[in-house]
């Protein structure tokens, strides 16, 4: 594939950039040369729209930038484009990811290698620009792979590593990137953008092959069926999404080697949990401030450790069963909610706990729903969770399954 | 170990490049000596109106796992140093965030520096900032705030004379060699390095003790529980209102006691009673239901609900009968009617200075009248 001049010349060397989670998303997209982005504004996803049409306006990258009319378009727009060969990228955030739902879902289904970001936002109404992660959380029973992502850094890092993983044959699934609104995705980081020659070594060209819908490949997608072949065609995601575990591994010790970064696991990240007696656990900047608060806790004597959830599709189950395998209790921190469910507790609570149902070891399992709609998670917060949780592992049982943090009564 | 923060509150939209490009040049800055940094909006003021009073901010650290204890938050919760770019906001901030109203040094730490472009003088601002128990330096950079629009940029170097300053007040964020080769980096022409320096060196310094400063008490206000709140996202609407002041005659409609907006404002109104024929324009178009209307059938601009759009100046039919004046002039948000009626000559007098003062000004910005921006736009063609 050829690149142009302008855009080739702006990655020639490796430099560091003081830019958003988006911009950062925006400038993975111009390295992984993509060709068609469909955009519809929704705040705070517009961000990596808007940084994408100035990197486009100033000739540092050649992509074909469609502006929908609604985010239903903008994803059959990507869906469509994927089927036919081109690199896609689109995203959006709360009920904007919700409109396009349809979209979202028929993408899964035909097994389309479409990349998106969530910003994260909570769902309006109340109207609310702030991270919770329902809005994302909602693709996780249709083969979308589903990352969340802590820092600007890992969210250029992440986007290379969906195409690759996406695009893998045997994958084939969409994928997408969440990132939290406002802390990711308004917040300015320095950043390391590594060089279209590095990106180049590492990603291959999108190659539908077989699969590639051309008038040299006379093709039909998506047929009508029902019960008659419906079953075997779930059966087929699954098994792609059960792939998709090892070729994560493959293809993330493949970038460490490339570009010298990364954690031991693209799955997990674990934060002194080896010897930790509670663990807390969480997704995306939720790693931040759970980060201090257990380096404060050391300090103190406390064995504390945290476990950040990066993939939530696929889930790692035994990576995690294997970390808590040794610990008294777990604190899982859920920056979502779900209504009615068991102990009425978060999303994240409830898998992780249906993980551990199959492990060695049973820690205590307690949830906490905080940070909602964007709230701060603040050190003292998390000092209370540890508290609660000590006092469990302390009277040997759990009083309250499901705590909400710093909810004004 | 350190860590030093920076807050730059300035006026939405229009001041927005003017305080990216502070809070980006200190993130730059510290690199260079080696430290990390993040900048960011406050993201509760987003998106942006024109006016409203916004915060961005600059932290750096000498390492990632310290700057970490200040990542994933709305704001910084304590600064080094207050950066106010338009000095009508040293009365108060109130965020479109439900934050009330917040003192210009709210968050800056016992003994930090609160930098201002003004052209008051310190004892002028002073009056408007309200007291607190620490004391803090006041740094005065001469000048009229910087105001532009949101897809141009005013270079006149407010941006970089306030860095120039910020490296002689606080010292231990960066050098002004740092501080230069930053400014060099992005481009910035070697005049825009001579601004800085200059600014170092003339930096001022002004200490603000204890107990100087406004005594009025910001208005702030308890936020409902999930236990006290009405369910299903329902807000009450404001009472009809009554008579003036609570009497019969007159007419003053029920207003939100604690999400008042007037900060967002940098000129008000002020009105000619003795001129006014009455034509209800302005009470009828301003889009705040700012008038009160008093027992003689005259329009009061209600100086604790007016946001400043220059909307009523704009519909008055009579000419000076309604006047944008620079909200830096004021000092209070009495009611103008009242003061007419207590002394009509003095109001006269106070009147005509305010009015003629603001016609030798250029306005830097807001709504002055129709046509206004193509007449600019005609003059600047001529130079
Ligand atoms: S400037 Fe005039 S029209 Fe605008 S809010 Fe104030 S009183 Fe109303
Ligand atoms: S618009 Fe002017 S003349 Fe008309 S009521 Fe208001 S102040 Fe008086």
């Amino acid at each position: 594939m050829t690149i142009a001049p302008a855009q080739a010349a702006m990655y020639q060397e490796e430099r560091e950039e003081l830019i958003s989670g988006s911009e950062a998303i925006g400038i993975a997209c111009a390295l992984a040369d993509v060709d068609v982005i469909t955009a519809y504004p929704i705040r705070p996803y517009d961000t990596v729209m808007q940084y994408v049409s100035k990197l486009k306006a100033d000739g540092a990258f050649d992509c074909d930038f469609i502006v929908a009319e609604s985010e239903h378009s903008q994803f059959e727009i990507v869906k469509h484009a994927s089927a036919v060969g081109a690199r896609t990228f689109c995203g959006s955030s709360g009920v904007g990811w919700f409109y396009a739902f349809e979209a979202i879902a028929v993408t899964a289904g035909l097994r389309l290698p479409v990349v998106a970001m969530v910003g994260n936002r909570a769902l309006d109404d109340p109207g609310a620009f702030g991270v919770e992660h329902n809005d994302a959380l909602a693709v996780r029973d249709l083969g979308w792979m589903l990352y969340w992502v802590a820092t600007a850094q890992e969210a250029l890092d992440i986007a290379l590593l969906a195409y690759k993983v996406a695009e893998d044959p045997r994958v084939f699934l969409p994928f997408a990137l969440s990132c939290d609104g406002s802390f990711l995705t308004h917040s300015q980081a320095i950043v390391n953008v590594p060089t279209f020659e590095q990106v180049q070594k590492f990603l291959p060209n999108y190659d539908r092959g077989r699969l590639l819908l051309h008038p040299d490949n006379p093709i039909t997608i998506a047929p009508q069926v029902n019960e008659d072949w419906l079953m075997e065609i779930r059966r087929q995601s699954d098994e792609a999404m059960r792939r998709s575990t090892a070729v994560i591994k493959e293809h993330y010790e493949d970038f460490k080697r490339t570009f010298g970064r990364g954690d031991p696991s693209p799955f997990i990240e674990e934060y002194m949990v080896d010897d930790a007696e509670i663990v807390l656990v969480g997704m995306g900047t939720l790693a931040l401030p759970a980060r201090v608060a257990v380096r404060r806790l050391r300090e103190a004597g406390k064995k504390v450790g945290f476990l950040r959830v990066k993939f939530f599709r696929p889930f790692a189950t035994e990576e995690i069963q294997e970390a808590l395998s040794r610990c008294k209790a777990v604190a899982v921190i859920d920056r979502d909610y779900s209504y009615g469910s068991p102990a009425n507790g978060g999303v994240l609570f409830n898998e992780l706990r249906s993980a551990m149902y199959a492990a060695s070891n049973h820690p205590h399992i307690l949830n906490f729903i905080a940070g909602l709609g964007g709230r701060e998670v603040l050190v003292r917060d998390i000092n209370g969770i540890v508290d609660t949780t000590q006092q469990a592992i302390d009277i040997g049982k759990i009083e309250q399954e499901t705590t909400w943090v710093a909810v004004r009564e | 170990m350190s860590t030093v923060a920076v807050e730059v509150v300035y006026r939405g939209i229009f001041q927005k490049s003017l305080a990216r490009n502070i809070v980006r040049s200190i993130v730059f800055a510290a690199r260079k000596e080696g430290k990390i940094g993040t900048a960011f909006g406050r993201y509760g003021d987003s998106p942006e109106r024109n006016g409203i009073p916004a915060k961005q901010f600059a932290i750096v650290a000498d390492t990632a796992e310290e700057l970490e204890e200040n990542l994933a938050v709305y704001q910084a919760h304590e600064v080094d140093v207050t950066i106010n770019v338009d000095d009508t906001l040293c009365k108060g901030v109130e965020s479109w965030a439900w934050y009330g109203l917040e003192p210009i040094n709210k968050l800056t730490k016992p003994n930090g520096t609160l930098i201002v472009t003004s052209r008051q003088t310190a004892e002028s601002l002073i009056e408007d900032i309200h007291q607190r128990e620490e004391p803090f330096s006041l740094s005065i950079i001469p000048g009229v705030p910087s105001f532009s629009g949101l897809w141009v940029y005013k270079d006149d170097h407010t941006d970089v004379r306030i860095l120039g300053t910020l490296c002689k007040v606080c010292p231990q964020l960066v050098s002004l060699k740092s501080m230069v080769e930053a400014i060099k980096d992005q481009g910035w022409s070697d005049l825009k390095i001579t601004s800085a320096e200059k600014a170092y060196e003339r930096a001022t310094d002004r200490p603000v003790e204890p107990g100087e400063g406004s005594a009025s008490v910001p208005f702030s206000f308890e936020l409902p529980g999930w236990k006290t709140m009405e369910e299903g996202l329902v807000i009450r609407g404001q009472g009809a209102g009554g008579g003036f002041r609570g009497g019969e005659e007159g007419f003053q409609p029920d207003r939100n006691e604690v999400f008042k907006k007037w900060s967002t404002r940098s000129m008000r109104p002020v009105v000619n009673f003795e001129t006014c024929i009455k034509c209800t324009l302005c009470w009828l178009q301003c889009p705040d239901t700012c008038f009160d209307v008093t027992p003689d059938g005259l329009f009061d601009a209600n100086m604790e609900a007016c946001c400043g759009c220059g909307v009523c100046e704009a519909v008055c039919p009579v000419p000076e009968c309604v006047t944008m004046v620079n909200e830096a002039e004021f000092n209070d948000n009495n009611s103008q009617w009242e003061a007419w009626q207590l002394d009509k000559d003095g109001y006269k007098k106070w009147m005509t200075v305010l009015i003629e003062k603001e016609k030798l000004v250029e306005r830097t910005h807001g709504f002055h009248h129709v046509g206004q921006y193509a007449e600019e736009a005609a003059n600047a063609g001529d130079n």
